[in-house]
């Protein structure tokens, strides 16, 4: 057994070099201290991907991008093809659960202030990520052409058109055209399978190569800590966690397979009790209590501008806290990181406890 | 200008100019193309007695969905079902006689005005005619 595997190793060193990969693993270190179980979130997120891409690949197999064929394809799946009801689900379910994930990983970092120098571009393409994955998100789910995901576009691509100046083109080219049709579907399919993963292979590229290179950042005033290994003791306890994660998600799938809705009629009433996706319901109750005129600008405009001007503000953070950027306690982009999560956290119970908010 | 420097312009410049000549087809072919659609102007909505009064019938206007309204007096009215909001497709509710939008909780009354949420504007209104057992339906002017 020992000969074969050093001719294998034989073979492959000379070749590939892996021992330079081998070493560099091993020689990395992640710290130890109080608040790092947070390190362990980013490679939940790596991992909830790759299920993603598994799971994605296996759709396309039965899937076909059509408004007369989508959401039958989608029934197909799911009563039809073997397993098709598990695999459509995990995809259905770890969506929602990597958004989680995601926003759990970006607001760990903030508090940690993990985004001070030299981990500025860490962080900037952490957030675009994020933004990558909520287009995920919300270009998949149209994909079943049912009700609720028929207007859930409707309404997310019109908050787009509200933008001042460039909202109406860039509606349009979302769409395919002025309205949600199959042109829209088309398009989201080609955004879902093809663009954004591209995208997302690139920029999480250059994520992880930074959070290697860099290594971990230490919360501010750490002074020296414990260290582990990253190979094999943080991939060994990191894989704890993604076991634990795939068989939870296993047993969600089980007893609560995602449904694949009755199909979209662009024609019918918006049925009662829609509501986007948990991770834009924020953004949604806020649309229902703003009112319709403020200092006679039209409430959605502020509404959405709001919006863009705090996904910047979350982007650029690294350029604009400069106390942390000399090593300095920033208790003031605590604060505001702690109003943001909060609003967040109120606005999307109240989208599930009083849905008739603003009735 | 030195001879170094006229190459470099020459050479930037023409990069440039093949950037734009690859950028120019991609982007405009990622632009959808307009598809001119007929315009509808009038359409037959419904048939004379086909709604009963406080009830309404939605259907197909253009690329859009509209609303015929027989409203609790048996006035006929229609109107854009298309939420002035963001563009969700109302429903008619009876209890209330009014027309009710579940994305954000907007209310309209019969006339299309704005009564509650968070709507910018009244819902646009048609103009309805019954020509022996048909109602139509047209845009207004």
């Amino acid at each position: 057994m020992g000969a074969w595997r050093d001719k294998i190793e034989g073979y492959i060193e000379p070749r590939f070099q892996v021992s330079a990969i081998r070493d560099f693993a091993r020689k990395k270190k992640v710290p130890e201290h109080r608040h790092s179980f947070w390190y362990f979130f980013g490679g939940i997120c790596l991992f909830l991907f790759l299920l993603q891409v598994v799971t994605g690949i296996l759709l396309l197999l039965y899937y076909t991008p059509s408004v007369d064929a989508a959401h039958e394809s989608v029934q197909f799946i799911m009563s039809q093809v073997k397993f098709g009801w598990l695999v459509r689900s995990v995809h259905s379910w770890t969506a929602n659960i990597l958004v989680g994930f995601l926003f759990i990983h970006m607001f760990s970092a903030f508090f940690l202030k993990a985004y001070r120098p030299p981990r500025e571009l860490t962080w900037i393409t952490g957030f675009l990520l994020l933004v990558l994955f909520l287009a995920f998100g919300f270009s998949g789910y149209l994909l079943p052409w049912n009700e609720l995901s028929f207007f859930a576009t409707r309404v997310g691509t019109d908050i787009a058109g509200v933008i001042p100046w460039v909202g109406k083109a860039l509606k349009t080219f979302i769409l395919g055209g002025p309205e949600v049709s199959g042109a829209t579907l088309t398009r989201f399919f080609w955004l879902h399978v093809a663009v954004l993963p591209a995208f997302a292979l690139l920029i999480m590229g250059v994520h992880i190569l930074l959070v290697q290179t860099l290594g971990m950042s230490k919360p501010i005033g750490t002074g020296e800590t414990k260290e582990i290994s990253f190979f094999p003791e943080f991939i060994l306890r990191d894989s704890l966690a993604w076991l634990l994660i795939l068989a939870a998600i296993g047993a969600i799938c089980v007893f609560l397979p995602w449904e694949a809705g009755p199909k979209a009629d662009p024609f019918a009433s918006t049925p009662l009790g829609i509501k986007p996706e948990w991770y834009f319901t924020f953004m949604f109750t806020t649309l229902k209590l703003v009112p319709a005129h403020i200092f006679s600008i039209e409430g959605e405009v502020l509404a959405v501008m709001g919006f863009l001007l705090g996904g910047l503000f979350l982007m650029f953070v690294p350029l604009l806290d400069r106390r942390a950027a000399r090593e300095k306690r920033s208790p003031v982009f605590t604060a505001i990181g702690l109003a943001v999560l909060v609003y967040i956290v109120l606005m999307t119970a109240l989208t599930y406890l009083a849905p008739n908010i603003g009735k | 200008m030195n001879r170094r420097r006229f190459v470099n312009l020459f050479l930037g410049g023409s990069f440039i100019g093949t950037a734009v000549s690859f950028l120019y087809p991609l982007v405009r072919y990622l632009i959808p193309p307009r598809q001119s659609e007929a315009a509808v102007k009038r359409i037959l909505a419904a048939k004379a007695g086909e709604l009963a009064p406080n009830s309404a019938k939605f259907f197909r206007f253009g690329s859009t969905a509209a609303v015929l309204v027989n409203t609790s007096d048996g006035q006929l009215r229609a109107f854009s079902a298309v939420c002035t909001h963001l563009t969700c497709t109302v429903r008619y509710e009876g209890d209330t006689g009014t027309l009710f939008c579940p994305c954000h909780n907007g209310r309209f009354d019969l006339a299309g005005n704005v009564i509650s949420g968070p709507p910018p504007r009244p819902l646009e209104a048609y103009e309805v005619e019954v020509s022996g057992g048909d109602i139509y339906v047209s845009r207004k002017g």
